[in-house]
């Protein structure tokens, strides 16, 4: 009774929400591309024929429940067998599906043939977050779960609402994706770990990320706007926090965009033949740490016993640099490598490794990333 | 044949059971093993309901309150392993053992010893997969589908301990089919035709070919993994040649058939539990046969519409759409068949007949959303979101589930000679009618609205409908503790039972007195008491 209770409240608190219908989605989104509206209009299409044939059956079966039962005095029937009507209940199904088969194929066609593409992006799944590059452009940037998330996951309820106030809880990154409108965009889909799976419900693009391969899917989107995606498909323990954040801007502000990310490019170039200082790498190296290594190996360096292995005391972060510098760029069994990090980034971070959680390994400088690669 | 029922009859020393708890070690009688099967899924399944109870406490808010992430990926992987192998498939097998004989005349099962010996795998099995929450690393977190290379070169490593109890589970269910088709075939009654049998026999018969087909295919797939995490092969590594993608369609040549497995035989109980509370015979015998054999025949070649989104080829995508849809039709007319038994009947709504005529509802409910994902390109909005999980729930909470219980309604007086407590059975069902619709339904709008599965923590505007579920959740797990006091009460204070407690029940197995003798058809029924117990008459 007191499960009722709670029950009905809930329920009630949810009808009497002024936003309900605007905030909380009950259906599928149409999205902002030709194919995402044509992927609406089918799933509507079916679930009406659904409701269409539930009507004809559950009325058939509610009726004869009302009807046909023994306390009304209701005499069995003896009847058994029609063939000519186990004939029409196979025929006209077949019939239905056959007018449900034919939009279906012509979308999917759509969906499958591109004949050309007016640009490029790659993308690359790796526990737990994506890397994104452009290769006619010479951009490539990693994106991972924004960190205003990230530190409210064990937090309050009042500071989870707060992240939302300002961006969105769970579905915001540090680097957003960013595509010009109405442009035809190819997406290069794979992944260096494990499967993943780049979906943007907007663009009704959903390809599966495979290690070794590359899958392609593309979307013409025609409103600008931000567009907020996950991925779909179980990556391992962060797999809910691998968020995915588009933003469609004017071909203007696109151009506008790629020319600062160039110019960023050219500027981290030159930090890397400079000698830092100690202070500098380890407060660099902390950022790069949370966003990309804490996941596995712990904010506080600590690990997970026999999956991820700890960063305190470890033969690795106390040894020589050469190892350490080593398994960073190129990975080792489960562990992915970081290649896609400049010089100055992976310098950082294994400085930060080798100097914080008690550890005293040496110092690395980008000069000696530059050299190691 | 001749020689084990003259020794049954005349053997002074084999009429009774063995006295004490070697009764059950050394068992070969069917009806005992049939008992061992479902109490040991009942208990996996309060296990496997416990863990999505955890599931569930932990999604019914935003953030995380309760578990690591790494925790709440063990909970729904082995949510779903001791779910599927564990709970729903040992229960069918139970039934089978215990229905099967008594409903083709048979003495016993075909091969009593190896039933005895399927039987005894499963709780060693059981124990190994649940023994992994205890090692370092914890328990296999890929997932029920375990997709390579999460399960091989990124898993715990309990991944091969999860292995080896894969591997026992396969033989215990290839052993268990072995025996039901060597039962069925060779021991039913000489005077019963194969189209005299009753329902759920025949669809016992054919879930027996799809798990001879499908089993051995999963211990192939387990058997790669074992020898790519040990022994240096990349039979899903792409870095030595191999292909991730393929493990999925390797999986799913298992899991497809899987589905049906679960599904069939409670085809089979609802064919017969709405005959006998319409008191109308079944409508289409022979089409409800040629449907079921037709379902496990398109169920080999559907599988990898589970994988649209791996980037198969257009003309892939579009034959796997085609068979996907084309299951719809002996599916239809297998509800339809159930709609016509039930039209111009004289219905009454004891117990089983509610969880039969909820199950036609709500498995429908599961079959639509099904259809849904079937069409290829929608698929690419619905795959891995919640709208999958509130349709796989549907079909087999509400489906495989609901007709296990519908089973157990029905046939309990013949097992026990007791009856249970109508009222309470009543109050029961509305119960987990009521929650556990409260706990699947809103999944569909969570997935429709861009929820993942498989995640521990959501984005606020998943609150609410998370919350509904949780809260349908609790409920629905709280309605097994009266689920098991009904069952119990039965056993110890329920009223005894008349040989046929439904007066207009067909079947053999209500020829015989409640509770069935420990020894029974020790002679074969005849032609005239097969005929008037033929669910076509």
């Amino acid at each position: 009774m007191k499960l009722l209770l709670t029950l009905a409240g809930a329920i009630t608190a949810l009808l009497s929400s002024k936003s309900v219908l605007a905030e909380y989605g009950l259906n599928m989104t149409q999205g902002i591309t030709d194919i995402s509206k044509d992927i609406y209009g089918l799933h509507m299409m079916v679930f009406w024929v659904c409701v269409a044939i539930g009507v004809v059956v559950f009325g058939a079966m509610f009726y004869s429940i009302i009807a046909h039962r023994k306390s009304k005095g209701a005499k069995a029937a003896h009847f058994h067998e029609s063939t000519t009507v186990e004939f029409l209940w196979t025929g006209v199904p077949i019939l239905i599906l056959i007018a449900m088969a034919i939009p279906a194929s012509k979308t999917l066609i759509d969906i499958e043939v591109l004949d050309k593409a007016d640009m490029t992006v790659k993308v690359t799944g790796m526990q737990w977050k994506w890397q994104y590059d452009y290769p006619e452009e010479g951009i490539s940037f990693v994106s991972n779960l924004s960190q205003s998330s990230r530190d409210v996951v064990d937090g309050t309820p009042e500071e989870r609402e707060a992240v939302d106030n300002d961006d969105t809880y769970l579905l915001s990154v540090d680097k957003r994706l960013v595509v010009p409108v109405d442009t035809t965009i190819r997406f290069l889909i794979t992944s260096s770990d494990v499967i993943h799976n780049w979906w943007v419900p907007a663009f009704a693009v959903k390809q599966d990320a495979n290690p070794g391969f590359i899958n392609d899917a593309w979307a013409k989107p025609s409103e600008i706007g931000t567009y907020r995606g996950q991925c779909a498909e179980l990556c391992g323990k962060d797999h809910g926090f691998m968020p995915i954040v588009v933003d469609v801007v004017s071909k203007a502000d696109y151009a506008e965009w790629v020319e600062s990310m160039q110019a960023e490019k050219v500027a981290e170039a030159a930090s890397a033949t400079m000698v830092w200082t100690e202070d500098d790498l380890v407060a660099k190296g902390e950022t790069i740490y949370n966003a990309n290594c804490s996941g596995c190996h712990q904010k506080d360096g600590s690990g997970m016993p026999g999956v991820f292995p700890a960063m305190i005391g470890s033969s690795v972060t106390n040894g020589p640099a050469a190892d350490h510098l080593n398994i960073v760029i190129n990975g080792k069994g489960g562990m992915p490598a970081f290649k896609m990090l400049s010089d100055s980034e992976l310098a950082s971070v294994i400085t930060y490794e080798r100097r914080s959680f008690g550890n005293n390994g040496s110092v690395v400088q980008p000069s000696d990333v530059t050299s190691a690669r | 044949m001749s020689s084990t029922t003259t020794a049954a009859a005349h053997d002074d020393h084999h009429h009774g059971p063995e006295k004490g708890l070697l009764r059950w070690i050394k068992t070969t009688n069917h009806k005992d093993i049939g008992t061992l099967y479902l109490w040991f899924s009942f208990v996996m399944l309060l296990v496997g309901g416990a863990l999505a109870m955890g599931i569930r406490a932990e999604l019914l808010q935003p953030g995380l309150q309760l578990f690591e992430p790494q925790f709440f990926n063990q909970l729904t992987t082995m949510h779903g392993l001791i779910m599927v192998f564990g709970a729903i498939m040992p229960a069918f097998v139970g039934l089978a053992n215990w229905l099967i004989p008594m409903m083709v005349g048979a003495p016993d099962m075909a091969l009593p010893r190896m039933n005895n010996w399927s039987f005894w795998i499963l709780p060693f099995a059981g124990a190994i997969l649940i023994s992994t929450f205890f090692m370092e690393g914890g328990a296999p977190a890929f997932g029920w589908t375990f997709y390579a290379p999460l399960s091989t070169t990124f898993a715990p490593d309990s991944t091969d301990f999860f292995i080896f109890a894969v591997h026992l589970l396969g033989f215990s269910s290839i052993m268990g089919s072995i025996n039901i088709i060597a039962t069925v075939l060779n021991m039913k009654a000489p005077e019963m035709r194969l189209m005299d049998m009753p329902l759920f026999v025949w669809t016992w018969l054919i879930t027996s070919f799809l798990l001879i087909g499908a089993m051995p295919v999963l211990a192939g797939a387990v058997t790669m993994m074992l020898t790519d995490r040990n022994f240096g092969t990349a039979f899903f590594d792409a870095t030595g040649g191999g292909d991730p993608v393929m493990f999925q369609h390797i999986f799913w040549f298992f899991g497809h058939p899987e589905v049906y497995i679960m599904i069939l035989p409670a085809f089979g109980i609802i064919s017969h539990i709405i005959p006998t509370f319409a008191r109308k015979p079944l409508f289409g015998y022979s089409s409800m046969v040629y449907a079921t054999a037709s379902i496990a025949f398109l169920s080999y070649i559907v599988w990898a519409h589970h994988m649209f989104l791996t980037g198969m080829p257009v003309a892939g995508e579009l034959y796997f759409m085609y068979a996907t849809m084309l299951i719809a039709v002996p599916t239809g007319v297998k509800v339809f068949n159930w709609v016509a038994t039930m039209w111009k009947g004289s219905m009454t709504f004891e117990t089983p007949m509610l969880w039969a005529l909820s199950f036609v509802f709500l498995f429908t409910i599961g079959g639509f959303s099904g259809l849904m994902l079937g069409i290829a390109p929608a698929d690419i909005q619905y795959h891995d979101t919640y709208f999958v999980v509130a349709h796989f729930h549907y079909v087999l909470v509400t489906g495989a589930l609901w007709g296990i219980i519908a089973a157990v309604f029905y046939w309990l007086p013949k097992w026990t000679g007791k009856m249970y407590n109508e009222t309470l059975g009543k109050v029961h069902f509305w119960w987990s009618l009521i929650s556990v619709n409260v706990l699947f339904f809103p999944q569909h709008f969570l997935g429709l609205a861009g929820m993942p599965r498989r995640i521990p923590d959501y984005a606020l505007q998943f609150a609410d409908f998370n919350y509904i579920s949780s809260i349908g959740a609790f409920s629905f797990g709280l309605s097994f503790l009266l689920f098991t006091y009904i069952v119990v009460d039965c056993i110890r204070n329920g009223k005894p039972a008349d040989a046929r407690p439904w007066p207009s029940a067909k079947g053999l197995e209500w020829t015989l007195s409640s509770p069935a003798a420990y020894h029974s058809f020790g002679e074969p029924p005849t032609r005239a008491e097969i005929l008037a117990e033929s669910q076509h008459s």
